[in-house]
């Protein structure tokens, strides 16, 4: 079987300063693995850089065998289709409510393309779909809300909801619950991999916290100074040796004693 | 009181250039002043002139009132066709001058260049280019004040459209959106308010140059203006002239509590 996500030897580098130095791993279809790393060692530069968000210095991604890192127009938005992708800041457009911004999932699946996913000119199975999204997200009481009058887990569960909307086989979540309290947080990775699990999707998403990752996982990565240090199944890894991850670095965001104690 | 060489100086010596600049700007003002010759003497006679025009003004003359009428509604015509014009091809234009929107460096540039052009010429030259091109009347008007308007509005949307989120944008990038789409998207309804607060400002604007358009022939209330002033009635020229105000306030006072509304 072919990976869903088959990266080798992947480098980014900004000017002199090396983010990324030579990131190798493959993903199974289905599998769900949470990226751990501090802050800085290029984890997101990582996760860009699987949506062709940030431009490779050298390497390859490979999407369910597509090329995505020379792909480029018509080719590149066709695998970005196929790839959902949560961010920390949840990025909904803040002028539109949670029904247009779920709409805009589906703006780059159809051949209608723009038209099909603007609220005044969607066909109704899309605004259909698209409140189904918001069921499933348990968001389909606040379809009017604006951004701006929801808590943020609600905005990060809409994203969601937006995310399920373009229907894609892979999943990308770059920190999903960082800007969120505990509780929250709690809930909204919650709904996010039964989601993924239910709808056997692919995901590599990033997480703070090395408990949530064990109890979620199947597998980790991590990363340390632009490079993969772990790579092991959810049951050989050990908290000691995901805790050496964060030693050693100037800034202490990550608290190591959190799961030491 | 001692003699403390570490106070700070009161006084920072302006460098070189300062020194030319400043020198320049007096050389400039002081040769204005004589050139204009201004004189008290003059000053004084202008007053007491004011003071006739003044006395011949009041009370204003409204007998022409239904001329003036048409006049004025003229005027508002080609604000409100020209605006609607300037601000419609001011989107396009503004997309295409915008960093995060344009589809290149060479068309941005380009768009910039037809946007600075269009503000840089004030809209009295407009007006004239125009009614030697389609002759006088509103047409004329209505061509100028679509320039002038694009030399506003596009330079202010382009702007906004800078300062949007790059979140959201990337959001639906990441979807596999296109260019198209992320602008319609995400793009135009950030910038939604902002852009209707803009265009009410061009309508303002143009309510303000269509009034004085007429005077190079443009059509509107203008010419009414002009033709009175030069007959010497100036009770009618009053007339005229607080018909103006009264519409132009409105106008601002209108557009101010829409804007309100939106923001």
């Amino acid at each position: 079987m072919t990976p869903a996500i088959a990266a080798k030897d992947l480098c980014v580098s900004y000017g002199k300063l090396d983010v990324l130095r030579g990131v190798s791993f493959d993903m199974a279809e289905g599998q769900g693995v949470v990226l751990l790393g501090a802050n800085g060692c290029g984890k997101s530069t990582l996760m860009r850089s699987l949506n062709g968000l940030e431009k490779l210095t050298s390497g390859t991604i490979h999407i369910h065998d597509e090329q995505l890192s020379t792909a480029r127009g018509r080719q590149l938005r066709q695998i970005r289709r196929g790839m959902g992708y949560v961010f920390q800041q949840f990025n909904l457009v803040p002028q539109l409510n949670a029904f247009q911004n779920v709409l805009l999932g589906a703006m780059g699946r159809h051949s209608m393309g723009l038209l099909s996913c603007l609220s005044l000119t969607a066909p109704a199975q899309e605004r259909e779909g698209a409140l189904h999204c918001l069921e499933r997200v348990g968001m389909a009481d606040r379809a009017l809300h604006r951004p701006s009058e929801l808590s943020g887990g609600q905005q990060q569960r809409v994203a969601i909801a937006r995310m399920l909307m373009q229907a894609p086989r892979v999943v990308v979540a770059d920190e999903p619950i960082a800007s969120l309290d505990p509780k929250a947080g709690r809930e909204v990775l919650d709904l996010l991999w039964r989601i993924v699990r239910e709808e056997g999707l692919t995901m590599l998403c990033t997480l703070h916290h090395l408990e949530l990752a064990q109890e979620y996982a199947d597998r980790i990565l991590g990363m340390k100074a632009g490079q993969i240090e772990i790579d092991a199944a959810i049951a050989d890894t050990q908290t000691d040796q995901l805790n050496a991850l964060y030693t050693g670095m100037t800034r202490v965001d990550a608290k190591p004693t959190e799961v030491a104690a | 009181m001692s003699d403390n060489t570490n106070l700070p100086p009161r006084f920072r010596a302006p460098s070189a250039l300062s020194w030319v600049v400043l020198v320049g700007f007096a050389a400039f003002f002081i040769q204005g002043m004589i050139a204009s010759d201004i004189s008290v003497d003059r000053l004084v006679r202008g007053a007491s002139n004011l003071v006739r025009f003044v006395g011949q003004a009041v009370p204003p003359d409204f007998s022409r009132m239904p001329n003036i009428a048409d006049a004025m509604l003229e005027t508002m015509n080609i604000a409100v066709v020209g605006v609607t014009f300037g601000c419609l091809f001011s989107v396009p234009l503004a997309l295409l001058a915008a960093r995060n929107t344009a589809p290149n460096g060479v068309v941005r540039t380009l768009a910039r260049f037809v946007i600075s052009v269009a503000r840089t010429i004030p809209d009295l030259i407009w007006a004239l280019i125009f009614v030697v091109t389609v002759g006088l009347g509103p047409l004329a008007g209505i061509l100028a004040i679509i320039m002038d308007t694009i030399g506003f509005a596009a330079r202010f949307y382009s702007e906004r459209f800078e300062e949007v989120q790059k979140g959201p944008s990337e959001a639906l990038t990441a979807t596999g959106g296109g260019r198209l789409s992320v602008i319609f998207g995400a793009i135009l309804p950030e910038s939604f308010a902002s852009m209707t607060a803009t265009s009410l400002f061009s309508v303002e604007k143009a309510i303000r140059s269509a009034v004085t358009l007429g005077l190079v022939g443009a059509g509107g209330i203008g010419v009414e203006l002009s033709t009175a002033m030069r007959l010497f009635r100036y009770d009618q020229a009053a007339a005229i002239i607080l018909v103006i105000l009264v519409v132009v306030v409105a106008f601002e006072q209108l557009s101010t509590s829409i804007r309100k509304r939106i923001i």
